[in-house]
């Protein structure tokens, strides 16, 4: 009995502890190190053969130099803001769009859901990368959107859209929609339509028992979908790299460009600890929403 | 069959608005007809229902009781035929302009409010001031007994509690007209019959026209000033519960409320005497109707276990007795039923009450008695 519940906690602590908490571990190594023109490009390194004496000395050598660093240039913190700007403007934009859409599919005859889940999901089956390319022929100066305005004769000249902040925001949206439509949906199909009913009945109007009724109940199902769209769209890299302009400032892209064009890995790393520090407030959030939602449920 | 003395029809006084041909009808339905694609759930069906009732609607699931009651709150408009509420036309009203309450079958209560504003909920709607929804939600408080739990929210109170929220709910408005759709269908036999109770105690101190649809027979008996049997969108039988009882005017209404024997035979006419032959050889069953009946009509009838006595000797008061055979008892208790198989092999069911203890009873399986009856104690019915 004992040992059976040893192994269930057990193995999915085991996969935290080989496949998180090592790899955040080295992350944080080498984010106290220093960069050196070497393989790998930091040091020092950790040399068990050197004995206590080694590991102390090994120690010695680590230092906040890095991070001290990233106060300093003012590249990082309006990497970090401009980064929380666009995350939190686009995960706002992806709620507009997406609570229609759950509403409408939890709204609709019963045989129908799983057909518009099912067109919800389908973009998955395609390489996120070859969507988000795909955008880039739609925004363009000569993209379909352009034609189509320019064919219709709403605009004289195409429009710049592509390679501004509006394209990260399109792209975003587009790539992160079913992560907000899902747990939305799934709040909403739930709703007891008894309730609403009951709220017409209390005097309520169609309108002011949404607001009163169906709003209230759904927040648990937004909340979730805000985080799991906020939360990837924060270090979101290729969207912006792929779409956004070169006044597109996000943290995603300063950390590849510290870790592939700079080969500072061990600045790219502080980066990076401070980016899950930032991500790791909402996830804390995210998680205390979930509880209460269990507790609710009960 | 609990059938509860109640104050307002007491012999004195007798509450039955429905018998007094100047009584206004709170509610009426004219002719109405409700149908769902091929589905007819309500078929012209006309009724009306008075001030102060507490009236039942009583069938099995898809007779269209709840359509019916889901027409009155608003959700539902008719396909043909009108709905009068106080002489006016409610069809195109929409519910949250109808002076109507519903009491939902699952309570329908918002999970995210607190008992005190679930209970406001509708006062707020019609913008009184705080104080009067204070004072109003602190007498719905009181009504229903919930002082204490004014704080919680519904998930945090039993079955019981949140059946008496919904009940507080529903009359906080004051309405004309209250709606209870299965309202103890929730909650445990005991709750239930206790509940009981406090609806016709509530009805009674709020003086609000109740509407309660119902499957149990037993709620229905027990609450209602008069209840309607439905079967197939239309009312089979409407009437008092005693009424519906001890006088149902068909084979369907006798079998669906409460046991009955159904022996089926010719009838012979002899003034208000019928005399029904049921089986070659065995002696006619002799009965008063008050309705007519051809002479050699082929008839139902209709007689509870109660009414029908088991005795070693024939009791020579009563106008029936036949000779049977017992082939099953049930015991329950305070009673027993027995099952006594006649000559003619129809099996016969009745009622004794236990008066002597078990060890002392005079017969047992395989004996032979007589059962007697009197010539008033069953009904003929020709439907």
């Amino acid at each position: 009995m004992n040992l059976r519940r040893l192994i269930v906690i057990g193995i999915p602590f085991t996969w935290l502890l080989l496949f998180f908490l090592v790899p955040f571990a080295i992350v944080i190594k080498i984010s106290l190190s220093d960069p050196a023109i070497a393989i790998p490009p930091y040091s020092p390194t950790l040399e068990l053969s050197g004995g206590w004496a080694g590991l102390k000395a090994f120690f010695s050598q680590l230092d906040f130099e890095n991070f001290t660093f990233l106060t300093l240039d003012p590249l990082y913190y309006t990497a970090y803001l401009s980064s929380l700007k666009i995350a939190t403007i686009s995960t706002l934009l992806t709620l507009g769009v997406a609570f229609p859409m759950a509403y409408g599919m939890a709204r609709a005859p019963e045989e129908w859901r799983a057909t518009l889940m099912m067109l919800v999901i389908l973009p998955f089956w395609t390489s996120f990368l070859i969507r988000v390319y795909s955008w880039m022929g739609i925004l363009g100066k000569e993209g379909f959107l352009n034609m189509i305005l320019l064919w219709l004769g709403i605009i004289d000249e195409p429009l710049t859209i592509l390679n501004t902040n509006t394209a990260v925001y399109i792209g975003i949206v587009y790539t992160y929609l079913p992560f907000m439509i899902l747990p939305i949906y799934s709040t909403l199909e739930k709703l007891d339509l008894s309730l609403i009913e009951a709220a017409e009945d209390l005097g309520c109007t169609r309108t002011s028992a949404f607001w009163l009724v169906t709003v209230p109940l759904s927040v648990p199902g937004v909340v979730a979908g805000c985080f799991l769209v906020f939360i990837p769209a924060l270090g979101e890299f290729v969207i912006p790299s792929l779409l956004g302009g070169s006044d597109t400032l996000m943290i995603g892209k300063v950390l590849w460009e510290e870790f592939f064009s700079n080969r500072d890995w061990p600045v790219a790393s502080a980066v990076a600890v401070i980016l899950l520090a930032i991500l790791i407030i909402p996830i804390i959030l995210f998680q205390r929403n979930q509880q209460k939602q269990l507790e609710g449920d009960q | 069959m609990a059938q509860s003395p109640r104050p307002s029809s007491s012999p004195t006084n007798v509450f039955a608005p429905w018998n007094d041909p100047n009584a206004k009808p709170l509610i009426q339905f004219k002719n109405v007809t409700k149908r769902f694609g091929d589905f007819t759930a309500v078929d012209d069906l006309t009724i009306d229902i008075y001030e102060r009732e507490f009236f039942a609607l009583l069938g099995p699931s898809g007779c269209g009781k709840t359509t019916l009651m889901r027409m009155l709150a608003g959700f539902e408009s008719p396909t043909e035929g009108s709905i009068l509420l106080g002489g006016q036309d409610i069809v195109p009203v929409p519910p949250n302009k109808r002076p109507v309450n519903m009491m939902f079958q699952s309570y329908a209560l918002f999970p995210h409010l607190t008992v005190w504003d679930n209970i406001a909920f509708g006062l707020r709607r019609d913008g009184l001031g705080k104080d009067a929804i204070n004072d109003r939600v602190k007498e719905m408080l009181r009504l229903t007994r919930l002082d204490k739990f004014a704080k919680r929210k519904p998930h945090q109170i039993s079955g019981g509690q949140r059946q008496r929220v919904a009940l507080a709910r529903s009359l906080a408005k004051a309405p004309k007209l209250l709606l209870l759709d299965e309202p103890l269908g929730a909650l445990d036999k005991k709750l239930r019959n206790e509940t009981q109770f406090e609806l016709m105690d509530i009805q009674e101190k709020t003086g609000t026209t109740f509407v309660i649809v119902t499957h149990d027979q037993e709620e229905a008996m027990t609450v209602a000033s008069r209840v309607a049997v439905m079967d197939h969108g239309k009312m089979v039988q409407v009437d008092t519960p005693a009424g519906i009882y001890e006088a149902p005017n068909s084979v369907y209404v006798a079998d669906f409320i409460g046991d009955v024997n159904l022996i089926e035979g010719n009838a012979k006419v002899d003034g208000n005497t019928v005399s029904i032959h049921f089986a070659e050889g065995a002696a006619p069953i002799t009965a008063v109707c008050e309705r007519p009946i051809a002479d050699g009509q082929r008839v139902s009838y209709a007689i509870r276990p109660e009414k029908i006595s088991v005795n070693r000797e024939p009791l020579d008061d009563r106008a029936n007795h036949v000779k049977g055979k017992i082939e099953d008892i049930g015991y329950l208790g305070n009673v027993s039923t027995y099952h006594v198989r006649l000559p003619s092999g129809e099996l016969v069911s009745a009622l004794m009450t236990n008066s002597r203890r078990l060890a002392r009873r005079d017969f047992t399986w395989e004996d032979e008695v007589w059962l007697s009856w009197t010539d008033t104690a069953g009904v003929v019915l020709t439907e």
